[in-house]
């Protein structure tokens, strides 16, 4: 049954015509990706959703209730977080802290801070590296535990949808392993629905269900993502390069 | 009953709907890209793909036809480079000249995805022997049906159609239990079987998928009859892709059109308007998963009426019902609309009548007149001429009570009309127009 569902989403950046006519959707429990080269409307489409640039026209349905319409405090409440594209924790201020901005929604609806601090519990066992860290300043953190404070950071708002904008970005391969693999249990474990922003098309084709390939702000392509990981099409928009000749060299 | 894949078979229509709508305009940005052909006709009629935003914005593109795969023959409307084309095929050439088309790895797969579908729906499992009696070569109907008994893991006998006492020497041996031809093929051998004495329940045969040209549902009463086997009609053509887009289900009121593959709309073929469910028209498919060739609201001529409503079986797929005929094969006969498989459906309510006929059309004095020959079994050739009379009359009274205008019937002997062994010729129009 699909979650999210988004038909027609065109967004722009002043005259700009970022996503063109964009129509996805995202089932529950699933991990679909967007995937393309810079500049295809990746991000866009996570800030359009997370109603950061919200969309000029579209339809978007979260659990067949419209949110386009929606400021982005309530899209988080609703449940939809956002990791955002480089990490963005707050750099002078602790782990823990961080951690618990995420819930500020839920401090704010005065919900029990025993239920909250359990979460918080839960981060430190889904990133035990946090909980060593977690009186450190966030500023000191390596580039994969910042990603993992920014992943644990949204969870922390409970969250049935996951956008993460280029998690792996920056980062050694084995610790992309890692937080791909966290990624996963989520998804696994907690029923978490994700939508995976990545460059690195190879990786996230091989951990979702689905994937879109966008291109100049336009869906060219979708499918199961091990289908998609050796189709051709897929690396022609990664170079932007058009079917010119039938006899191609 | 099994169903093949369930989760796209079954799909409620709203999660259908949004899987065609996000298909069908990645198929757009992508043919808008790559092929030419529709570059240009999406420019001439002053149309962007974003223009197409809800699958009803559909009927604003261009048809596609016969004609502009002739004239970008043969790979212009490939949306990939040639080296993706893991594999080359060419229409049937029904009428004109072939076409050529092509399918990539990918490509390849879905179809016998699609295949492994129609042949579960019509009762095929992993236990079954299947006997394919149609042509193998440029032709997609033997290596489409070949693919899907594969992918259920069925055992496949490639035999390839004609040398009919053949044909029934190795249904006997191999104990063939499914039988994949033409319909007219499934009769020409179940005459000769019959010439041979084979008793069809001495055979294994269970199950007949039949495909290629249009058929009755009197046409299927009576191959179930003669060769003991449930009989279920499939669709496709090779422009589009081949067997795979739609088949019967046992429920046999129509057959299911892939949908989360394929878009159909129903056309009036004269003011190319799109019909409201329901109506009769000619059937027009929009690919929605191709790779090397996709295809922009073909036009198939191919006559047919689409059915909405919940199937038993639990497929929530739309059902087109059996082709009636094509519209460019449809006859206009004094003005009136006749296709060939109405003729054919009261020929075989007639008691003495053979499933075998053809249809003359002339034009004498500027005035049309149809004539169809019929084959009848021995015990009419009456030695009275009067009760022979008064046969041909019943039946031509029959026909034009049905067709709406008159029709001369002529009484030929058993075996009389040439015999096919693909698709039958059933039309002489010997009309100078």
């Amino acid at each position: 049954m699909e979650l999210l569902k988004l038909k027609n989403i065109n967004t722009y950046y002043n005259a700009v015509h970022a996503l063109k006519n964009v129509s996805l959707h995202l089932g529950r429990g699933e991990i679909v990706t967007l995937i393309g080269a810079n500049g295809a409307g990746k991000t866009t489409l996570l800030n359009t959703l997370s109603a950061v640039t919200p969309a000029r026209t579209g339809e978007i349905l979260y659990d067949q209730q419209r949110i386009e319409g929606c400021e982005p405090e309530r899209i988080v409440e609703l449940g939809i977080s956002q990791v955002p594209e480089g990490r963005q924790v707050f750099k002078p201020l602790t782990v823990e802290d961080n951690l618990e901005l995420g819930a500020y929604l839920r401090f704010r609806r005065r919900e029990s801070r025993k239920v909250i601090r359990a979460d918080l519990e839960e981060m430190y066992l889904l990133f035990p590296r946090l909980r060593e860290r977690r009186k450190q300043l966030a500023g000191t953190l390596s580039g994969g535990e910042q990603q993992m404070l920014a992943i644990g950071r949204a969870l922390m708002a409970k969250p049935k949808v996951l956008l993460l904008d280029e998690p792996s970005m920056g980062l050694a391969p084995l610790v992309v392993q890692e937080i791909f693999g966290v990624i996963a249990a989520l998804c696994r474990d907690k029923g978490t629905s994700i939508l995976l922003v990545e460059q690195n098309a190879k990786a996230a084709l091989k951990l979702a269900d689905r994937g879109y390939v966008l291109e100049t702000g336009k869906v060219i392509l979708s499918g199961v993502a091990s289908e998609l990981l050796d189709n051709p099409e897929v690396q022609r928009a990664y170079l932007g390069k058009e079917k010119k000749e039938i006899w191609e060299n | 009953m099994n169903i093949w894949d369930r989760q796209h078979e079954c799909m409620p229509r709203e999660e259908l709907e949004q899987l065609q709508l996000e298909r069908l305009q990645a198929t757009l940005n992508r043919v808008y890209k790559n092929v030419s052909c529709y570059r240009n006709k999406f420019n001439a009629a002053g149309i962007i793909p974003e223009d197409i935003q809800s699958l009803a914005d559909l009927s604003r593109l261009p048809f596609t036809e016969k004609e502009d795969l002739r004239l970008n023959y043969p790979y212009g409307m490939f949306a990939v480079p040639l080296r993706e084309v893991v594999r080359i095929h060419s229409s049937s050439g029904t009428t004109g000249k072939p076409t050529v088309v092509g399918y990539t790895r990918h490509d390849l797969d879905t179809w016998s995805n699609l295949v492994s579908r129609f042949m579960t729906a019509a009762g095929v499992t992993h236990d079954d022997v299947v006997q394919i009696a149609f042509g193998y070569g440029l032709f997609t109907g033997a290596f489409g049906l070949h693919y899907g008994t594969e992918m259920i893991g069925a055992s496949v006998i490639p035999m390839s159609g004609g040398n009919t006492d053949k044909q029934i020497m190795i249904m006997q041996d191999y104990k063939t239990s499914v039988l994949v031809c033409t319909p007219s093929y499934a009769l020409t051998i179940a005459d000769r079987m019959e010439k041979l004495g084979v008793k069809p329940q001495d055979l294994s045969l269970r199950v007949g998928l039949f495909g290629g040209e249009p058929w009755s549902e009197e046409m299927r009463r009576q191959i179930e009859e003669r060769l003991h086997i449930v009989a279920t009609d499939n669709y496709g053509l090779s422009e589009v892709m081949g067997p795979g887009i739609a088949g019967d289900c046992l429920q046999k009121c129509g057959m299911h059109i892939f949908e989360d593959h394929f878009i159909p709309e129903i056309i009036d073929p004269q003011t190319c308007e799109v019909l409201p469910p329901g109506s009769v028209g000619e059937l027009v498919l929009t690919s929605l998963t191709k790779e090397a060739f996709p295809m922009i609201r073909y036009r198939t001529r191919d006559i047919t009426r689409l059915d909405y409503a919940p199937c038993a079986c639990g497929r929530t797929l739309v059902r087109m019902q059996k082709t009636m005929g094509r519209s460019d094969d449809m006859l206009i006969i004094k003005g009136v609309n006749v296709f060939p498989t109405q003729i054919e459906e009261i020929l075989f309510q007639v008691e003495g009548c053979e499933p075998h006929y053809q249809l003359v059309i002339e034009r004498i004095d500027n005035v049309d007149r149809l004539e169809v020959q019929v084959e009848v079994n021995e015990s009419i050739f009456f030695d009275e001429m009067k009760r022979q009379r008064e046969f041909v009359l019943a039946v031509e009274k029959r026909l034009a009570n049905a067709l709406g205008i008159g029709v001369k019937v002529k009484l030929v002997e058993p075996s009389s009309i040439l015999r096919s062994e693909g698709k039958a010729q059933r039309v002489v129009d010997r009309r100078i127009m």
